[in-house]
């Protein structure tokens, strides 16, 4: 089973992705910030990763920036998912090195096919 | 509210009549909220009303806003991503070797709605514009529904549509964002195509002959009789060599045997030219 890991601070839109994602036969698993995150990837490291910009603690981007020079030899796949829709922070996400972009809000379609994009879907 | 059995009825006939439309069971169930915008628009108050309204024919252009409002318009970009990769990756080339001689390519998307699927066809050749040198590829978007006609021309996305089903690096380089909530196609890509308001069951197809035809969600609101018809008429124009794609969910078999499977390309169909004589069917490759 693919496993995919939430990394957002809103609780519905944890719920909501989850949702979609379970409906996809992905293992689901959530993080409420990005320190959390980094934490739950040394235990597991997810196939795929749906990530929020803004969150307390650390933000997406930071997230992102240690994930990517992290020594684990496998990356997941990255797909932003926030509010910020300007093609200023679409660029600094991809050269951060996500992989895709979504735009809040999305629906099941929109997620299904970024992570078809991607690979893991 | 409730609505009445004989309301749903004429509705029913007045789609099917404009369109071949059958009001599928869902969406008699929301005929309510479809046209609730339009009967506010126009200060009916109910269903009733706004039947009586067309029926009396003083609003010629409201009957037409009915119709269009029960029409399912649903789409995105690169819908079923796995056929689009078929006849991206397995039908298109096998249609530029047969092609080599005219260098000519004639696409329909029939039932396009708002563009998508058009501008996904002209986006992915302009992204392999190389290997096109020199060709003329012709794409033609149609649809029943004018407003959705006028949507594709105008090339202009929400913020929610620009990314279904498209790559975000697709979106970057071929979409320019205006506003902060909508984003316009390319002229480059808007001028390598082109729209026009067509009816597949009222009308005969637009052009005599196309190499590929992509009838995707359309077929299925159609009743049995009405889709098989529109199949025929679809073979008629589907040049030798050519192909049809359907939407994921639908198939020819069982409903039309003008075309079959493509035994090269999974998901799309080939002219059924089992009447024809077998040199001319593989002289056509
Ligand atoms: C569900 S959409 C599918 C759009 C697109 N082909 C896709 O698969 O994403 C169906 C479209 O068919 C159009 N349509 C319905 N009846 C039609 C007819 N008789 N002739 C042409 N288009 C029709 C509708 O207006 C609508 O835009």
């Amino acid at each position: 089973m693919r496993t995919c890991l939430i990394v957002d601070d809103s609780k519905v839109i944890r719920k909501v992705a989850r949702r979609i994602l379970e409906t996809l036969e992905f293992a689901v698993e959530e993080a409420e910030d990005g320190r959390d995150a980094l934490q739950r990837i040394e235990l597991r490291m997810p196939d795929v990763i749906l990530l929020d910009w803004n969150m307390p603690v650390m933000s997406g981007m930071e997230f992102l920036r240690n994930l990517r020079q992290s020594p684990h030899s496998v990356q997941p796949k990255v797909v932003f998912c926030t509010t910020e829709n300007d093609i200023g922070h679409i660029r600094a996400a991809l050269e951060a090195g996500a992989d895709e972009y979504v735009m809040k809000p999305f629906d099941r379609e929109t997620l299904e096919s970024k992570l078809q994009i991607v690979g893991v879907g | 509210m409730q609505v009445s059995d004989a309301s749903s009825r004429i509705l029913a006939a007045l789609l099917e009549s404009r369109t071949g439309q059958q009001l599928t069971t869902s969406r008699r169930w929301r005929l309510e909220t479809a046209l609730k915008p339009l009967m506010h628009a126009r200060g009916l108050d109910s269903l009733d009303r706004l039947i009586i309204a067309i029926a009396s024919g003083g609003d010629p252009l409201l009957a037409e806003e009915v119709v269009e409002a029960l029409l399912n318009n649903e789409t995105f970009f690169y819908r079923d991503r796995s056929v689009f990769d078929v006849l991206l990756s397995g039908a298109l080339p096998r249609l530029q070797r047969a092609r080599e001689g005219t260098k000519k390519l004639s696409i329909w998307c029939a039932g396009c709605s708002s563009g998508q699927e058009v501008y996904s066809l002209a986006m992915s050749f302009a992204e392999t514009k190389s290997r096109w040198q020199g060709w003329q590829i012709d794409i033609l978007g149609t649809d029943v529904s004018k407003s959705a006609v006028e949507r594709a021309r105008q090339g202009l996305y929400s913020q929610f549509e620009v990314q279904r089903g498209l790559p975000v690096l697709q979106m970057m380089r071929w979409f320019e964002q205006e506003g902060s909530q909508q984003w316009r196609i390319s002229s480059q890509i808007r001028e390598a195509v082109s729209f026009q308001v067509h009816s597949l069951v009222n009308q005969s197809p637009p052009r005599l002959s196309f190499d590929v035809i992509l009838c995707r969600n359309v077929l299925l609101y159609f009743p049995p009789a009405t889709g098989k018809a529109v199949l025929d008429k679809l073979a008629a124009v589907t040049a030798p060599g050519g192909c049809l794609m359907l939407g994921a969910g639908e198939t020819v078999i069982g409903q039309s045997d003008a075309f079959v499977s493509d035994p090269e390309n999974r998901g799309l169909y080939i002219r059924n030219c089992a009447e024809r004589a077998p040199a001319l069917l593989h002289g056509s490759f």
